[in-house]
């Protein structure tokens, strides 16, 4: 249990201090793309400053250290009871050293015991497969993207969006436009189509495991994430709102069978500080391999 | 780049505009959404904290106790300001705020307020929270943490040349309306 939970922190520590590849070079182009001499070049400039400085300081990228919420896909054969306590485990040890902050609160009485251990804290989706591979993924999601998330029930009359790819459409993007800078953007929104309220969002959270640089299998929706991020674009919303070229660095979307009755469309906002990680795990509970 | 030292005085603050950046050097205290409703309450400031030509900080930052036992601030990026919304016009009325630092923007009240008592929204890069920390040089304090737990604190920094970007100020000029206003237009084109 040892090696898994010292795997867990060293997992945490790097996903709060270490921006991944693919959004990294995603954030390169968007500051090459900025107009020279404006603010908001200035604001990616300082963006990619910090992105190393976290990563050479081992330090959080974002002070908001954000839900923590992981992702295991495990064989049958797993204890999950044993791999939650080494996960609390490693939480604890995590924010003791500064790579998370003390982030967690009792949603009634606002007390802050500092461990970000509690109900619901962090979040653990476990799946079960067939291969005898283990592997844990983590997604530190900040308050400031998460607060402008939004969730649509087609149809929307105000929006004009009917219940097809176009309605969807119209519901994404106004996420985009009512979003702004808040959500700290360039950003990067997960999209479900359909679901239920609860399995919307969360397959809209599941969106941001996929590499930024990856295609949609389905070519319908493919287009539709292409088609988003370049509207998106010119809408001239920019760095932190501040006006600019990039406005999104991607847009990622999957689709769940819905009840005849209910069209929803669930839109999660990723901020630019995009800290998702993953591992594939040993037996004993080793880090054989970074997933990102 | 314009150098900003506190206590700012009213004149320097209305001498800005929307899209200036500035550097701020001097003390910060932050206050988010617990201290904000708290003051709104008719709660005081604690001993030791002024606000009179200052700057606060919407952030709630990481902050950990260093081998001597003072406090290190290890990052402390910007919280998004909309919450505050509802309390920020009466904050800056009352305790003489020249500034508010935070991120997202903020409302028509605190445009208002900004217009009305001489202060400016600073807009510093969200979740640059190691190129900030960097600027903090001291903790010197930290004032209703029992109350409030460490994020929600308000905390007293000393910074230097910790950079922002004005983007609401004090002549009824926003940003963010701009670009709201601008990006909804191009929206409605893009779906016609």
């Amino acid at each position: 249990m040892q090696l898994l939970q010292d795997s867990l922190l060293e997992l945490i520590r790097r996903t709060s201090a270490e921006i991944p590849d693919d959004v990294h070079r995603a954030i390169l182009e968007a500051l090459q793309r900025e107009k020279q001499g404006t603010i908001a070049e200035s604001a990616m400039k300082i963006i990619e400053r910090n992105i190393g400085l976290a990563k050479s300081k081992s330090q959080p990228i974002c002070q908001d250290t954000g839900s923590v919420i992981f992702y295991v896909d495990c064989p049958a054969a797993l204890d999950q009871v044993a791999f939650e306590e080494a996960a609390r485990e490693a939480v604890k040890l995590a924010t003791k050293r500064g790579f998370l902050r003390q982030n967690s609160v009792d949603a009634l009485t606002g007390k802050n015991d500092g461990t970000n251990l509690g109900p619901g804290a962090p979040a653990l989706h476990f799946h079960q497969h067939r291969a005898p591979q283990t592997t844990a993924r983590l997604i530190l999601k900040g308050g400031g993207c998460e607060n402008v998330g939004a969730q649509y029930s087609l149809p929307d009359e105000s929006l004009k969006a009917n219940r097809d790819l176009d309605g969807c459409r119209k519901a994404i993007l106004d996420a985009v436009l009512q979003a702004q800078g808040k959500g700290c953007g360039p950003g990067i929104v997960g999209v479900c189509i359909g679901g239920d309220r609860a399995t919307g969002y969360e397959g809209s959270k599941q969106q941001f495991l996929r590499k930024l640089d990856d295609r949609n299998a389905n070519p319908e929706l493919d287009k539709l994430e292409r088609d988003i991020v370049e509207t998106a674009n010119r809408l001239g919303i920019g760095p932190m709102g501040f006006g600019g070229r990039t406005t999104l660095l991607g847009a990622k979307i999957g689709a769940l069978n819905r009840v005849p009755a209910s069209y929803f469309v669930s839109v999660s906002y990723m901020c630019w500080a995009y800290r998702r990680q993953g591992v594939a795990l040993g037996a004993e509970g080793e880090i054989e391999q970074w997933l990102y | 780049m314009i150098s900003l030292s506190t206590p700012v005085s009213e004149a320097v603050i209305r001498g800005l505009k929307v899209g200036d950046e500035v550097a701020i050097t001097g003390r910060l205290f932050t206050g988010r959404d617990a201290v904000h409703k708290y003051l709104h309450e008719g709660g005081e400031l604690p001993a030791g904290v002024s606000l009179q030509g200052g700057i606060l900080y919407h952030c709630g930052p990481v902050v950990i106790k260093d081998d001597q036992g003072g406090w290190k601030c290890v990052a402390a990026g910007p919280t998004t300001s909309i919450r505050e919304e509802p309390y920020q016009w009466q904050i800056i009325r009352d305790f003489g705020l020249r500034g508010v630092i935070g991120k997202g923007g903020m409302g028509d009240k605190t445009l208002e307020a900004c217009k009305q008592h001489g202060c400016v929204y600073l807009h510093a890069v969200g979740g640059a929270a190691q190129v900030l920390a960097e600027c903090i040089q001291r903790v010197p304090n930290v004032y209703l943490m029992e109350k409030f737990g460490a994020p929600e604190a308000i905390w007293e920094f000393e910074v230097t040349a910790f950079p922002a970007i004005v983007t609401i100020d004090a002549h009824g000029n926003s940003l963010h309306k701009e670009v709201l206003a601008a990006s909804r237009a191009e929206l409605a084109r893009s779906l016609s």
